[in-house]
């Protein structure tokens, strides 16, 4: 469900920015903790634009890790559970670089219909 | 390789592009069929944030501050509304825009309390919207008299997942979570419990009752969101919805622009 209402609003805003052309690949950013699964988020991309003017659009997702800096230490670490904290000195004052991406990176576009 | 394999920031993922490279001969062909990367670089959601902006510029003129309340189906949402506006009482007037997959069962239970009440049923969405956004809101915004009004809450649709990931306007996020649920929600479910500014412990008038472990549930949401404002309480006995309206009416202490914080 989750999958379906992200892979809806990727549909509106590259209908908002592409005008009309046909748009053959779209690429998205997705952080760790948007807990979003590719594979859920492929199927609905499917069900979602077969028929539609973007059908065999291909969408290609590139899923960002969750890291953090550490303020203490200065370490990063990349989280493989959603736990704020140092792996190196286990201080929880850090500050997260990535993880929350949530972006239309861009999407390809063929310049004239035929 | 060609430019058409970098992102903007620069990463590649060539292979991806073998299956359709096939038909168009090698990456030299791109330019014949007149194909063009477009980068944009910006939120998946910015088409909901625009319309959540616009929402934001109505509750701003009508001067009333707004609370997404989200939990998953069963916290106690809905009884702790009941609660909230009768202890708020008359010297706060509250809308509320009850949002439901079907039936007017929640809005019912908050007829007659001296707040005005708007429901959007969104099971007109594609298989039933398991969440409220910032269109479905707006639609829902024109039968609340909300220049009368003072403070609106969103009672979203019961779902841990969907809801915190869409802007409806709101000044804050407010997340219903029961004892009931057990410990571990927030690792299970951090988006929400990160999204949330405040965190409402419900049912804890069942805490003798059950084998839950408050501070394990504590030290979980601290892991993920350590800044959450906690707030225990109980629809049921009444107990900290004083405290809770005590928060609610502080919102009135943030600009009614959520811009100019």
């Amino acid at each position: 469900m989750h999958e379906l209402s992200l892979c809806q609003a990727i549909l509106e805003t590259v209908e908002a920015r592409s005008g009309g052309r046909p748009v053959r690949r779209v690429d998205v950013r997705i952080g760790y903790f948007r807990q979003v699964v590719p594979d859920s988020l492929r199927f609905a991309w499917e069900m979602l634009t077969e028929g539609s003017n973007l059908s065999d659009c291909e969408l290609g997702i590139e899923s960002v890790p969750a890291v953090v800096r550490c303020r203490t230490c200065a370490a990063t670490t990349t989280l493989d559970l959603p736990v704020l904290a140092c792996a190196t000195c286990e201080s929880l004052d850090v500050e997260l670089v990535s993880g929350e991406e949530f972006q239309l990176a861009s999407f390809d576009v063929t310049a004239d219909a035929v | 390789m060609g430019r058409f394999h970098r992102h903007a920031d620069g990463t590649g993922h060539d292979e991806e592009h073998e299956p359709e490279l096939r038909s168009v001969g090698d990456h030299s062909g791109y330019p014949e069929t007149g194909r063009s990367r477009v980068a944009v670089l910006e939120s998946i959601l910015s088409e909901n944030d625009r319309v959540a902006d616009a929402n934001r510029r109505l509750f701003a003129a009508a001067g009333l501050r707004a609370v997404n309340l989200m939990s998953s189906p069963g916290a106690g949402k809905t009884a702790l509304l009941r609660r909230t506006i009768v202890e708020l009482g008359s010297d706060v007037r509250v809308g509320i825009l009850e949002g439901d997959i079907e039936t007017s069962l929640d809005a019912d239970r908050l007829e007659g309390l001296g707040a005005a009440v708007s429901l959007v049923n969104t099971g007109d969405g594609f298989g039933g919207e398991c969440h409220l956004d910032a269109t479905m809101v707006s639609s829902g915004l024109d039968r609340l008299p909300l220049d009368d009004l003072d403070l609106l809450l969103v009672e979203n649709v019961g779902n841990l997942v969907c809801p915190a990931e869409f802007d409806v306007g709101e000044h804050a996020k407010a997340m219903v979570y029961a004892i009931t649920e057990g410990e571990e929600k927030p690792l299970k479910y951090p988006v929400m419990f990160r999204a949330a500014e405040v965190v409402l412990v419900n049912k804890v008038d069942l805490l003798p009752h059950l084998d839950f472990n408050l501070n394990l549930f504590l030290s979980n949401l601290s892991d993920v969101n350590p800044g959450a404002t906690i707030i225990r309480v109980s629809a049921r006995t009444g107990e900290g919805v004083a405290d809770w309206c005590d928060w609610l009416r502080s919102l009135r202490n943030r600009p009614p622009d959520p811009a100019d914080q």
